[in-house]
């Protein structure tokens, strides 16, 4: 029988956490995520985890990194002006290829904007905010349950593709009080990155599998010595300035997650069969897209609702099925466009797209969106 | 040559390393090598973090669990290592500009929270990888590309600096006495706490060069004619320790530890759980 509680959205990501196996959280403290590190501060510490408060946004995901070196599953949390603080360190995440989650509790505005007001303003900072090609592994949890949910698939997922996670979470869910069902343990899978089985004179520290591309990670400490760095570096891990060896290295650290991207790609849809009209959303305004939807059906005209869990990898080939048969697809975002893009790319023209922006720290009433697919449908 | 227990702790695959000939960094890594083979440390057992400059380049170069980080943060990334598993012995080497400038708020920090990691800090008082520019610890009146006309803002003592954040070891050497450098090194890494052992070293292409050092020698010969020990500075007058460099032990006191703290939370968190 599963627990039930009453969590808001940053609770939930942070026992979701620890559900996951994670025992380091580093982390400074901004609103809105700030509870999460609070959390993280009074529970670690039971289960001989470690919290520290780092001394600026910058150290708090290089500490999680250095953590999750020696072995730890490791957690950092922030809000826009800490995410762009952190864009550096997380590229350095991605080349030297360690696991860790990144949640970003989005709220309004560039710079410090409107720090408790919603916003979705941070989704195209997640896919390529920091330098260099890398591939984006990001959900947007849509209700406290889905926290609870997707914090366990980022830690999994960081741990199988040897990755920074992103969780682009945002002001509403993260305050938004509701029921959520805690699964017993055991009950849910967990992946803990591959270990190397060599003996240490043997092992190559960024030698991929070839049936997954991937490396296997050894912790230091575990009795390897290896180097890492944040230059493009060979299978010793040593920088090499020798091109084939580059391209080899930047291209991996893309295709190691296309190649599984049907694994990692999750959406939900509502009505989509006999849909005309489509509401794409996510995170919190999904709340509101799916209420529009059920409302239109009420009035019998043909609404769908399609959200994107994983805003990367993006479900593309998904949307442009749908794009098939529906005529038109609405895209309400807390944002003056950033998702838009992408379904646009994904739809390649064969629907009508229509863009709904919100950007005054409200969330987008359902009856706002019903009035859009009134007008289309 | 190296003995073969030091030649032991080097990625000799990796070389020839980038450092020019003659640069000061070398004779710091063989300095830091004697002292953990003297130490028995064991490699696997042995972190060495670094930013990003010539020096952060020691990392690489050295077999152990080695980490080159990015620019001014090694500290940082160290102290999550070091939390997470306070068994391993922490090393950052870290160079004026990545510790000082860009560095500058996890070095204190780092210092404040006494966290068992020896910072090696190597003060060629330049920027050499990018090209000679001036650093926080470039003399007031010295040349560099940036300072076409002369350094006009004053430098960091970055042993003042290290002892006023807390630390609690700090000691200057320079390369012109590697024996000074080894045993400073060694005691930092005894040292149950934060240690800051800063290292005069030379950049002769960068720094030399536009300032009246042009060889390696030329600096060794410097430091050699400038260097007053801490004890003999002590009876010396300001003027005469002008632009003068005090070698010696700064600090060396016994003050929490914090991994230690935070080790003890945890058993009073644990224990109290258990009793409840």
């Amino acid at each position: 029988m599963p627990d039930v509680a009453f969590w808001q959205g940053n609770e939930a990501l942070a026992y979701g956490s620890i559900a996951a196996g994670c025992r380091f959280f580093g982390g400074y403290p901004i609103t809105p995520s700030s509870e999460i590190a609070e959390i993280m501060a009074e529970e670690l510490p039971k289960l001989n985890g470690r919290f520290i408060q780092m001394e600026d946004e910058i150290g708090g995901i290089a500490s999680v990194i250095g953590a999750s070196i020696t072995g730890m599953k490791s957690l950092t949390a922030t809000s826009g002006p800490g995410f762009s603080l952190k864009q550096e360190n997380l590229g350095l995440a991605y080349i030297a290829e360690v696991p860790m989650v990144l949640v970003d509790v989005m709220r309004g505005g560039p710079s410090t904007g409107s720090p408790t007001k919603g916003g979705q303003q941070d989704v195209m900072q997640a896919r390529w905010g920091t330098h260099g090609d890398h591939a984006t592994i990001c959900y947007a949890p849509s209700s406290a349950q889905e926290c609870y949910e997707v914090a366990i698939r980022a830690f999994n997922n960081a741990e199988r593709f040897r990755q920074p996670v992103l969780i682009l979470s945002d002001e509403v869910i993260a305050h938004m009080r509701e029921k959520v069902l805690v699964p017993e343990k055991g009950s849910f899978e967990i992946v803990n990155r591959k270990r190397p089985t060599e003996v240490p004179e043997k092992f190559v520290p960024y030698r991929p599998d070839p049936k997954d591309d991937l490396p296997c990670m050894a912790s230091f400490g575990d009795g390897y010595t290896w180097h890492v760095t944040g230059l493009t570096h060979n299978d010793w891990g040593f920088p090499t300035n020798n091109p084939e060896e580059i391209e080899r290295n930047v291209c991996r650290l893309v295709s190691k997650v296309e190649r599984f991207r049907d694994d990692i790609v999750q959406y939900e849809t509502e009505y989509t069969d006999d849909a005309e009209v489509i509401v794409l959303a996510y995170g919190s305004v999904a709340r509101s897209a799916r209420r529009a939807v059920r409302d239109a059906r009420k009035r019998d005209l043909k609404a769908g609702f399609f959200r994107p869990i994983t805003l990367w990898p993006f479900p593309d080939k998904e949307i442009e099925k749908l794009a098939r048969r529906v005529r038109t697809i609405i895209v309400p975002e807390m944002n003056c466009g950033q998702m838009i893009l992408e379904v646009e790319r994904a739809t390649k023209g064969k629907a009508k797209i229509v863009q709904q922006s919100l950007v005054n720290g409200e969330l987008f009433k359902p009856k706002d969106i019903l009035k859009v697919i009134e007008e289309v449908a | 040559m190296p003995n073969p227990e030091v030649m032991s702790w080097l990625r000799t695959r990796f070389f020839p390393h980038i450092w020019c000939p003659g640069c000061g960094h070398g004779i710091i890594m063989h300095s830091l090598l004697r002292a953990l083979v003297s130490l028995e440390k064991k490699r696997s057992e042995t972190v060495i973090a670094s930013g990003i400059g010539c020096s952060s380049r020691m990392a690489g170069y050295i077999d152990a669990c080695t980490m080159h980080t990015t620019h001014g943060r090694s500290l940082a990334f160290a102290t999550g290592i070091k939390l997470s598993n306070p068994s391993l012995t922490v090393v950052d080497v870290m160079g004026d500009g990545d510790c000082t400038a860009i560095g500058g708020n996890h070095f204190i920090h780092a210092c404040r929270r006494n966290i068992d990691i020896t910072a090696i800090v190597m003060n060629n008082n330049i920027y050499g990888m990018t090209g000679g520019q001036a650093s926080p610890t470039t003399p007031r009146g010295a040349l560099a590309t940036t300072a076409p006309y002369g350094a006009i803002e004053p430098n960091f003592d970055i042993c003042k600096l290290a002892e006023g954040a807390g630390a609690s070891y700090v000691a200057r050497a320079t390369i012109a006495n590697p024996k000074q450098v080894e045993m400073f090194i060694k005691k930092g890494i005894q040292k149950k706490g934060f240690s800051v052992v800063e290292i005069v070293s030379s950049c002769h292409t960068q720094y030399g060069r536009r300032n009246k050092r042009r060889t390696p020698i030329d600096n060794i010969n410097y430091f050699k004619e400038n260097s007053i020990a801490l004890e003999k500075s002590k009876t010396m007058a300001l003027e005469e320790l002008e632009g003068k460099i005090i070698t010696g032990e700064f600090v060396n006191k016994e003050i929490p530890e914090y991994t230690d703290q935070y080790l003890d939370l945890i058993a009073k968190v644990r224990g109290k759980g258990e009793g409840q």
